[in-house]
């Protein structure tokens, strides 16, 4: 049996969230009402000129320099012509033969499976508008709030060889623009798009194959499913006796297909040239330099310190650091918590994203502050609550706020380590189960953890189960 | 009377009260309807613009203001105004009107400048002659049998004829000093970068300049004062200062050298201009100025470069002309690309079409090298050529046309013959360079012959000056077309 490859290359588009759009001075921000974010510019009236926006420069060169990428000093904006509704000019402003971003490296996997991809260019270029269909009979509607919104195209090399690699490098990446704060990364809204190249081969071969283009497959769940899909067609094909022809494609989530959109053939000429209202982009030494002392600490180095600095494991690290908006909220956590780091980690991955997933909310909307997640640790760590109670006290807090002490003493949950209060449940639990009581003093200690359970039972789970513990293997023993 | 005054005269005769803005403009606008068969103008708005001169005298008198000028001028159909129809001559924005003013009409209304009318233009200032307008030829009142000249033909006419004391046009190739030539006025095209091009429809950005059109080098100083300097909102202008032009008028000819390229003085030239180019040289030479032999080698190849990159920028630009959002749109279609290309066949004439063609060709997968690329090169190589020259002299000097103007109709069935009109004046703007046409006598049919003067990059001042003096002692500038004055 033919062992198959699969090789992928990744287009990027990644939204820059700057406050203006890329060649005018219209809002960027997402979900007004249609065409109420487009002036002159964006809706290309006659005469209009486009002005660069330095932001956008700045951001893109941040990326850049991220992925230890060349900045180039001197780019070209080219235009991209086609005619579309939805692309006003009728030709796209774009960098053609001089990005500002040439190479790049993204490092993915960890140990032996650690592999590098290369990313062969990062350009600016601005976004189109959307074409409209619903609920307008037969007549089609343009909304070109999103045309001119900033993207940096991140072109990768084809060095991916499964789709759980192509995942991996658009989470990295994704995790690097938002480490950046130059994209918000939201799929949803579409200010993080990718388009695949894909191909086979056997497994062992140098040439690559015939590759098709995936569009627009916008969630990682859906671009698992699309590659698959599109390898195993590919596959089939082949095995089949056929051919691949060089297309584009489009996934369709529903049906979980993909369906030729246009071939070779019919491939625009884009007739590119480059944009004579606009002189080279430049960029100086010096700013780079300004840019590169701006960078914050990146996903990489991050999660190495957090292995190093709070004696993490690798996988707990990484998904610590794979939001900054995590990586931060965790680190405030483990302050507030008097460096409790292990206990912070499993409060963080586990009970804190268990509740922002449930309620579909980022980090940065979290319901309950680093400081609160933070003392109620001190809380368990100063044995005042079992983890138990604090896992009670954080469904408080999360659902109705409040101060974690004040929960704490207003609903009595303070745990309960006097010997001398504890001796007397204790007894009555013995009086009570006698039988098992014997049990245990004839040697069998399992049974110990039932009245164990008892006794929290009895106190509604606020005695201290180690004391509780010690008392009853006092006055059982043999 | 006002219309045999100059621009800077009723400027003049304004500011000591001799005359009001209301007075000026109500003349023109008069003439302006009295004078329809020229054809110079595409949209007048007689009751607005005498409401803007009203206007002016009233802030003149209470705010003693002397920048507000309360001059009328006329202006090309290619700049963007708010109220009034923006045409660019053709049919495909023959219902636009702007929401905004372009950068050149917000300066002249910041100093006073009244909008008499937008002025008749080859389609996109794509043309020789003022044919290829959507709204019909202009006549050169010199001789209504003959072509204004073009593109900015209207503007060219409409002063010629004095239905105004000046106007504003745009040049590409040739689109300001080729009618001004033809029609017996001062032209000037400024160096690229001068003058701000936002809301100035673009035909080819890399060459687009917008300029004067006047009776005189002193008008087109007070013009070009207003609307010269920096504008953040095109990318391609120049944030440099701008000098003083009115003041630098009167610097003389003395020991100024100008260079003669016996390019432009080659045979094809018609003997008749030719003759009068010399006879104003040896004026020039009366005046001070040392006459140089030079050479621009590779000027002739400036038209075949020029018909590819400008068609090639032209052929992405007219893009957004696709019906969609404003514009012509056609009346019935089946799908979206019959609409796109019904809405283009039937909004852009012939010469628009040509030019898009020839763009859109120049610019294909496989022939982008051997005609954009190389294009760009010839570019690149009279640029240089220019630079050498100005090592040996200050102005260039020559003919600004091969011919005085030709008859409606000759040239419509041959478009290279029409694109050879441009060869003295396509290098300029190849090289960015400021240049002027100036009268400088009549054929024997009476028509107007025009000499161009090339200045260094942003030596406008110069160009200026060296006009100025000729016209301090001619009087070709001052002749009016019998039928006018």
């Amino acid at each position: 049996m033919t062992h198959w490859e699969s090789v992928i290359g990744l287009e990027v588009h990644v939204q820059l969230q700057t406050q203006s759009k890329i060649f005018s001075g219209a809002s960027t921000h997402y979900g007004a009402d249609p065409n109420t974010q487009a002036c002159a510019v964006d809706i290309a009236l006659p005469g209009i000129l486009p002005v660069m926006n330095r932001t956008a420069v700045q951001m893109a060169a941040t990326f850049g320099l991220a992925t230890g990428a060349t900045i180039n000093h001197r780019s070209v904006f080219a235009r991209k012509n086609y005619f579309y509704p939805d692309l006003p000019k009728g030709y796209q402003i774009s960098q053609y033969e001089i990005p500002i971003v040439s190479g790049g490296k993204i490092n993915i996997g960890e140990g032996d499976t650690l592999k590098q991809i290369r990313i062969t260019r990062a350009h600016l270029e601005e976004d189109a508008g959307k074409s409209l269909h619903d609920g307008l009979g037969e007549m089609s509607g343009i909304d070109l709030n999103r045309a001119g919104t900033p993207l940096l195209e991140v072109v990768s090399e084809p060095d991916m060889r499964s789709p759980a690699e192509a995942i991996a490098y658009l989470r990295k990446i994704h995790s690097l623009v938002r480490y950046l704060k130059i994209c918000d990364g939201n799929m949803q809204e579409g200010s993080f798009r990718c388009d695949a190249n894909i191909s086979i081969r056997v497994e062992g071969d140098s040439e690559l194959g015939i590759r098709t283009e995936l569009k627009n497959i916008n969630s990682f769940r859906f671009i698992e499913r699309a590659l698959n899909h599109e390898i195993q067609r590919q596959i089939d094909l082949i095995e089949d006796g056929g051919q691949v022809v060089q297309e584009t494609r489009l996934y369709d989530p529903e049906t979980d297909q993909t369906r030729a959109m246009r071939g070779k053939e019919e491939a625009h000429d884009y007739r590119y040239f480059p944009d004579p209202d606009l002189p080279p982009l430049v960029i100086e030494d010096a700013e780079v330099e300004y840019l590169r002392s701006s960078l914050p600490e990146l996903p990489d180095a991050r999660c190495d310190r957090f292995i190093d600095a709070y004696q993490l494991r690798r996988s707990d690290a990484q998904q610590l650091t794979a939001d900054r908006g995590i990586a931060d909220y965790f680190e405030e956590t483990v302050r507030e918590a008097g460096g409790n780091s292990k206990i912070a980690a499993n409060w963080v991955t586990g009970d804190l994203m268990a509740a922002l997933n449930r309620d579909s909310l980022p980090i940065e909307q979290s319901r309950v502050s680093p400081i609160s997640l933070g003392r109620l640790i001190c809380r368990i760590n100063d044995q005042s609550i079992s983890g138990t109670i604090a896992k009670d006290i954080f469904s408080d807090l999360w659902d109705n706020g409040g101060d974690v002490d004040q929960i704490i003493e207003a609903r009595g949950l303070k745990q309960i380590s006097d010997s001398a209060e504890l001796e007397q449940v204790v007894e009555k639990i013995l009086s009570k189960f006698s039988e098992q009581a014997d049990q245990v003093r004839q040697g069998q200690g399992k049974v110990l953890g039932f009245l164990v359970g008892q006794v929290m039972k009895e106190t509604g789970g606020k005695a201290n189960p180690k004391a509780v513990n010690e008392i009853l293997s006092r006055k059982l023993s043999p | 009377m006002p219309h045999r005054q100059s621009l800077s005269a009723l400027n003049r005769m304004l500011a000591t009260g001799g005359i009001s803005s209301t007075e000026i403009t109500t003349h023109f606008l008069d003439r302006i309807e009295q004078n329809q068969q020229l054809n110079a103008f595409v949209s007048v708005d007689r009751e607005q613009t005498l409401a803007q001169a009203q206007q002016a005298d009233h802030s003149r008198r209470n705010e003693r203001n002397s920048n507000l000028k309360g001059l009328p001028v006329a202006l090309k159909d290619i700049f963007c105004t708010q109220g009034l129809l923006t045409s660019c001559g053709s049919r495909i924005l023959s219902n636009f009107v702007s929401p905004y003013d372009a950068t050149v009409v917000e300066r002249l209304d910041k100093d006073g400048f009244i909008v008499l009318g937008k002025t008749n233009m080859d389609e996109f200032a794509m043309g020789s002659s003022n044919e290829s307008s959507y709204f019909g030829p202009v006549l050169n009142p010199w001789n209504t049998a003959r072509v204004p000249g073009g593109s900015s033909g209207g503007s060219a006419a409409a002063v010629s004829a004095r239905l105004a004391p000046a106007a504003i046009g745009t040049d590409t190739g040739g689109s300001i000093r080729q009618p001004a030539a033809f029609c017996g006025l001062t032209g000037l095209k400024p160096s690229y970068g001068r003058i701000s091009r936002y809301g100035m429809v673009a035909y080819a950005s890399s060459l687009d300049q917008a300029g004067p059109i006047t009776q005189s080098a002193e008008d087109a100083a007070l013009l070009l004062q207003t609307m010269a300097g920096f504008d953040s909102r095109d990318s391609t202008s120049l944030d440099t200062a701008v000098p003083d032009y009115l003041s630098a008028l009167n610097t003389g000819l003395e020991n100024v050298r100008l260079g003669i390229p016996k390019e432009f003085l080659d045979p094809s030239v018609d003997a008749e201009v030719l003759s009068a180019i010399e006879t104003a040289l040896e004026e020039f030479e009366k005046l001070g100025a040392k006459l140089v032999d030079i050479e621009l080698p590779n000027s002739s190849a400036g038209i075949a470069a020029y018909y590819v990159i400008a068609p090639a920028e032209a052929s992405s630009n007219l893009s957004k002309f696709d019906g969609v959002r404003y514009g012509h749109r056609t009346a019935e279609f089946s799908d979206l690309l019959d609409m796109y290309e019904k809405s283009r066949a039937e909004g852009f004439g012939d010469e628009v079409k040509r030019r898009i063609l020839i763009g859109t060709y120049a610019l294909s997968a496989g022939y982008y090298d051997a005609y954009y690329l190389k294009a760009q090169k010839v570019r690149r190589i009279i640029a240089n050529d220019f630079s050498q020259a100005f090592k040996q002299c200050d102005l260039i000097a020559g003919p600004t046309t091969p011919s005085t103007a030709f008859t409606l109709g000759e040239n419509l069935d041959d478009p290279v013959s029409m694109y050879l009109n441009d060869v003295f004046t396509v290098p300029v703007n190849l090289a960015g360079l400021p240049a002027i046409s100036l009268p400088v006598g009549f054929d024997q049919s009476g028509l107007p012959i025009g000499l161009q003067l090339i200045g260094p990059y942003l030596k406008e001042a110069n160009i200026l000056s060296a006009a100025h003096s000729y016209q301090k002692v001619t009087d070709w500038h001052q002749r009016i077309p019998g039928d006018y004055e």
